[in-house]
């Protein structure tokens, strides 16, 4: 540890802290664009310049006569840095004075405006009014840069932060700098867009306006929206995230910094992957009874359907339908405890509950302990866990391939739920051990299960055919889920459950850190929440909150001890794990 | 008293280039003294000699030699810096066309006193006869022991590689040219780390320049003291004194351009009336360039200058650069050759740093705008404050090349504001012609 000194201000930094890092515990702000602490130090922006020099032991002062980028250098001890001495604060304005030269006058139409660091910059550190008297250098815009991200060429300050992100986190080095002087931009090769599964990262770390999020573009100014945090749903990562919302509306997903989880990115999968939230294929309230007529299947657009008698149905009959087949809320939860002690009543063993791995903490928890305080015999069962291909390594090397274990940056894991490892640990509690979907599934062939309690939670289409025959004929099939599927349509009980925007909870993620996803959105009036479906299954006195149950976790299960204490806003560890299995 | 030429004292001889006639004239017999020292009294000679480098800098040759680090695994590089860049100056391509192998002598005993591992002599891709009179003098040298492995029989290997650059001066500043020679865009790299610990392919690197290396043959072979008895010594103890000959290139509004060998220190004056035929047309001189375009100008009651490493700085220049002296006669508008200027840095300017890439360009474009006759006197304080905030001296940029932007401007305005102030006054329009090649 070491003194530094920040213009009137002594604190003690760490030994590789650079004077942008020491002077934000300080409290105080540098100005900065091209230095991130992910990325390679350039100094080139200009920007950080300050002025430093050194306190001797006698207690004098000498400065060094020219500024120096506080990003390039490092907090020794007794260095003295001045943040806002006119010669700083006239090479601070004179530095944008020179970024905003051939800068376009785009505020009215830029995405950034709100969270621009040049208007920011500009307002606290900048002059008022230009010296330009000049044709400004102008560039073409560069909708093909990539499929998700688009470049407005003129706004662009040269920072150069999506370059090394190509270079140095995603390996796959598309983004480049071409020609020479005022007139540089940034490009790709001919035929060669940033596509890479991390692109839309550089949107995030883009500090002005080129770099635009083609999903986001032009859908919202950014101070109407409201900002919660969440955890990407996406794969065991568990990237922290922010939901950016509006008048119940989504609108964007950011990555959130958190040294513990992810880091400060997120893949593309997730940042892009939250339409289904909005999806027509929502299943938009319970209902008690088999239906009828197939409803309007997940990733399904047709407009006509065909009834048993194979009669072709209109659009508007099958809304029509469904409408009419949506029940309030408390009759079905008094049909889903009917029904499941009807089943349990002929044989504890007749009767299973499978908990997805999609579910959150609190709400395992409380459908497990319910369950298993009807009848003991009761089987749970783990739902299917979704893997795809293998853990995707970034950054990759110039032939492609994955970085060595020692040099991975960002990982995108192949198990593509966010919280086996919870609902593993909920299981393990009280069913003492974990059984996997497929050995349920088995069970339903060669043992005398007709009734069960799936829930579901995934975004896209769970179950194969071979499972759904089987399940079509089980005398209760109660299932929980947000999506319309062949399954929910034959379902004798279907809970109109949310998506992890409309509810809140616990996830662990591969790690065994746990992270808290805050509610960003109100799902549509008659879907509820899991938390409080459960909530309200159990017939617990109350309303849920989530960390009341986490509470009660804590006291009743040893692995959720760490349940006890706050989670906070970057997690907390529950358990530590080999990757991928929990401890 | 006229002075003999040293380092061009081959210039003109018949198949001045092959090895065997630089050989017949005493060829690499500096060499083969080099190797009857231990390389750090090579080093310790190159010092005492008091050489500075010729490519613009003028730092201490043999100092920045042991700032390589002592005792290091692996390789080492010496890059041999021939991007000759700087408006006005010729005397490495000369060099490197009459007499490849006085160069190329001074690489191998850089390269042995160093303990270089491999050589890059990095061309400027214009200069192709130099490149082809290397490229076989490098072939004579392989082909007698003189390049290679254990060259004669010394127990020095060094090979050299000839890398030629694709048109950017920004390849002359030393970390640009290591990043060019990597393969990669020729952005500056920012210091710390320094080349000699951290430099071509992350090795320890020595960037010198061509008519440094042929010095180094030269003290090899006469001594340190024959190049410590020409110049002009040490004033104060910070000065390191200006020793040795120096190729100084002539050009602009004289009768008679060209390269001639001087000791270091000759006047402005002088070297225009004596050895350039004095300005043409029977004209005088407005100003005249010290060292290439980015040392600024002397004025004309500046011409006394002394024109070693410590004199232009005295007059208010940035330095003796590559002492390429550039006349401009007196019927020549100093608003035309300021912008000249500034048009070249603009197109130079790598565009890395802010200040240099958005401050070059608007000062050509003020000037621009200037010669087309809409110029305001504001825009000359503009131009000042401009000059004043880019640069590695006031610490607002990576490399020189704004500082060497910003200096001609500088000295224009001070030394020539009455011709600018009236030039905007009288709405006046240039009669120069556009640039061409410019973008």
């Amino acid at each position: 540890m070491s003194t530094v000194f920040i213009n009137d201000i002594e604190i003690e930094v760490g030994p590789k802290e650079n004077l942008v890092q020491a002077a934000e515990r300080a409290g105080v702000e540098i100005p900065h664009y091209c230095w991130h602490h992910d990325l390679s130090v350039v100094a080139s922006c200009r920007m950080c310049l300050v002025e430093v020099g050194e306190k001797k032991p006698d207690g004098t002062i000498s400065m060094i006569s020219k500024l120096v980028p506080a990003c390039q250098t490092p907090a020794k001890p007794n260095t003295v840095v001045l943040t806002n001495s006119e010669k700083v604060k006239k090479a601070q304005a004179q530095t944008l004075e020179f970024l905003l030269l051939n800068h376009p006058l785009d505020c009215s139409i830029c995405d950034q405006a709100g969270e621009c660091y040049l208007q920011d910059y500009t307002y606290k550190f900048g002059n008022a009014q230009s010296r330009l008297n000049e044709p400004k250098v102008q560039r073409v815009d560069k909708y093909h840069i990539g499929e998700q991200i688009a470049l407005f060429t003129d706004r662009c300050v040269m920072c150069t932060r999506c370059v090394r992100f190509t270079r140095e986190i995603s390996g796959t080095s598309e983004l480049l700098v071409t020609n020479r002087g005022s007139v540089e931009e940034i490009d790709i090769f001919p035929g060669e867009p940033c596509n890479n599964k991390l692109a839309g990262n550089v949107v995030d770390l883009c500090p002005v306006g080129a770099l635009c999020s083609k999903d986001f573009l032009y859908k919202k100014r950014v101070w109407w929206l409201k900002t919660q945090n969440s955890v990407c749903q996406g794969c065991s990562t568990g990237c922290s995230i922010h939901v950016d919302q509006e008048e119940n509306r989504l609108y964007r997903l950011r990555p959130r910094e958190n040294e513990l989880a992810q880091g400060s990115f997120m893949c593309d999968d997730g940042r892009f992957g939250w339409k289904y939230v909005e999806s027509e294929s929502r299943l938009f309230g319970p209902r008690v009874g088999k239906l009828q007529v197939a409803s309007q299947h997940h990733a399904v657009g047709n407009s006509n359907h065909a009834n048993g008698n194979g009669t072709a149905v209109s659009h508007a009959q099958v809304a029509l339908n469904e409408l009419a087949t949506v029940d309030p809320w408390p009759t079905v939860l008094n049909a889903t405890r009917q029904a499941i002690k009807s089943v349990v009543d002929s044989g504890a063993d007749r009767f299973a509950v499978v908990l997805s791995p999609m579910m959150f903490c609190e709400e395992a928890f409380m459908l497990a302990k319910y369950i298993k305080s009807i009848n003991k015999k009761i089987t749970l069962a783990l739902g299917p866990v979704p893997v795809v291909g293998e853990d995707d390594l970034y950054p990759k090397d110039y032939k492609g391939e994955p970085p060595a274990a020692d040099k991975v940056k960002f990982t995108i894991r192949a198990e593509k739920c966010p919280n086996r490892l919870g609902v593993e640990a909920v299981l393990k509690h009280f069913q003492g051990e974990v059984i996997g979907f497929e050995t349920i599934a088995e069970r339903l062939n060669t043992t005398k299960i007709d009734g069960m309690y799936l829930v579901g939670g995934y975004p896209d289409a769970w179950l194969d055919a071979s499972v759904l025959g089987k399940l079509d004929g089980l005398s209760t099939l109660i299932v929980q889920d947000f999506m319309n599927s062949p399954l929910t349509d034959m379902a004798t009980i279907a809970l109109a459950s949310a998506t992890f925007a409309e509810r809140q909870g616990t996830v662990v993620n591969h790690s065994g850190l746990a992270q808290e996803v805050q509610q960003s959105i109100r799902g549509s009036t008659d879907v509820r929440p899991d938390g409080r479906l459960l909530f309200e299954l159990s017939q617990r006195q109350g309303m849920y909150k989530a960390a009341s149950i986490r509470t009660e976790m804590a006291k009743e299960i040893p692995a959720f001890g760490a349940f006890a204490g706050e989670i906070g806003e970057l997690g907390i560890q529950l358990f530590t794990t080999v990757e991928g299995k929990s401890a | 008293m006229s002075f003999e030429p040293v380092l061009l004292r081959r210039w003109g001889k018949p198949n001045s280039q092959s090895l065997e006639t630089y050989r017949a004239d005493g060829g690499y017999a500096a060499l083969k003294k080099a190797f009857a020292m231990e390389p750090p009294k090579v080093v310790e000679a190159v010092q005492k000699s008091g050489l500075r480098g010729r490519g613009g800098a003028g730092f201490s040759t043999g100092l920045k030699w042991t700032f390589l680090p002592k005792d290091v695994q692996g390789p080492i590089y010496l890059c041999i810096n021939g991007d000759e860049s700087e408006p006005g100056t010729f005397n490495n391509r000369v060099l490197l066309e009459e007499d490849p192998h006085q160069v190329l002598e001074g690489i191998v005993i850089s390269g042995y006193a160093t303990k270089s591992t491999t050589a890059y002599l990095y061309l400027r891709y214009e200069y192709g006869d130099c490149y082809r009179a290397c490229e076989k003098a490098i072939q004579e040298m392989y082909a007698n022991n003189l390049l290679g492995k254990n060259i004669l029989g010394s127990g020095y290997s060094l090979d050299i590689y000839l890398h030629r650059g694709a048109c950017a001066y920004i390849c002359g500043e030393e970390t640009g040219l290591i990043e060019s020679l990597e393969g990669k865009r020729a952005w500056p790299r920012i210091k710390p780390p320094f080349p000699a610990i951290e430099g071509a392919f992350r090795r320890p690197t020595v960037v010198n320049n061509i008519e440094t290396m042929a010095c180094v043959t030269q003290i090899l072979d006469r001594g340190p003291e024959w190049f410590q008895s020409l110049g002009i010594p040490s004033e104060n103890p910070k000065d390191p004194g200006s020793y040795g000959p120096k190729l100084y290139c002539i050009s602009g509004h004289v009768n008679k351009p060209g390269l001639v060998e001087l000791p270091l220190g000759i006047t402005a004056r002088e070297l225009i009336d004596k050895h350039a035929g004095g300005v043409w047309k029977g004209r005088k001189a407005k100003a005249v360039v010290p060292g290439g375009i980015s040392m600024g100008f002397l004025s004309a009651d500046e011409l006394d200058t002394k024109l070693d490493f410590a004199g232009p700085g005295k007059a208010g220049c940035l330095g003796l650069g590559t002492a390429a002296v550039i006349v401009i006669d007196d019927q020549t508008s100093m608003v035309d050759v300021l912008y000249n200027t500034c048009r070249f840095f603009a197109h130079e300017s790598c565009g890395q740093c802010t200040p240099c890439r958005e401050g070059t360009a608007w000062s050509a474009k003020i000037l621009s705008r200037i010669r087309a006759g809409q110029g305001t006197l504001k825009d000359l304080d503009t131009l000042t404050d401009i000059s004043n905030s880019i640069g590695i001296m006031p610490g607002t940029t990576i490399c020189g090349l704004a500082d060497g932007a910003a200096w001609p401007i500088k000295n224009a305005l001070k030394k020539f504001r009455p011709e600018f102030e009236e030039y905007i006054t009288s709405g006046r329009r240039s009669q120069s012609f556009e640039v061409a090649g410019a973008h």
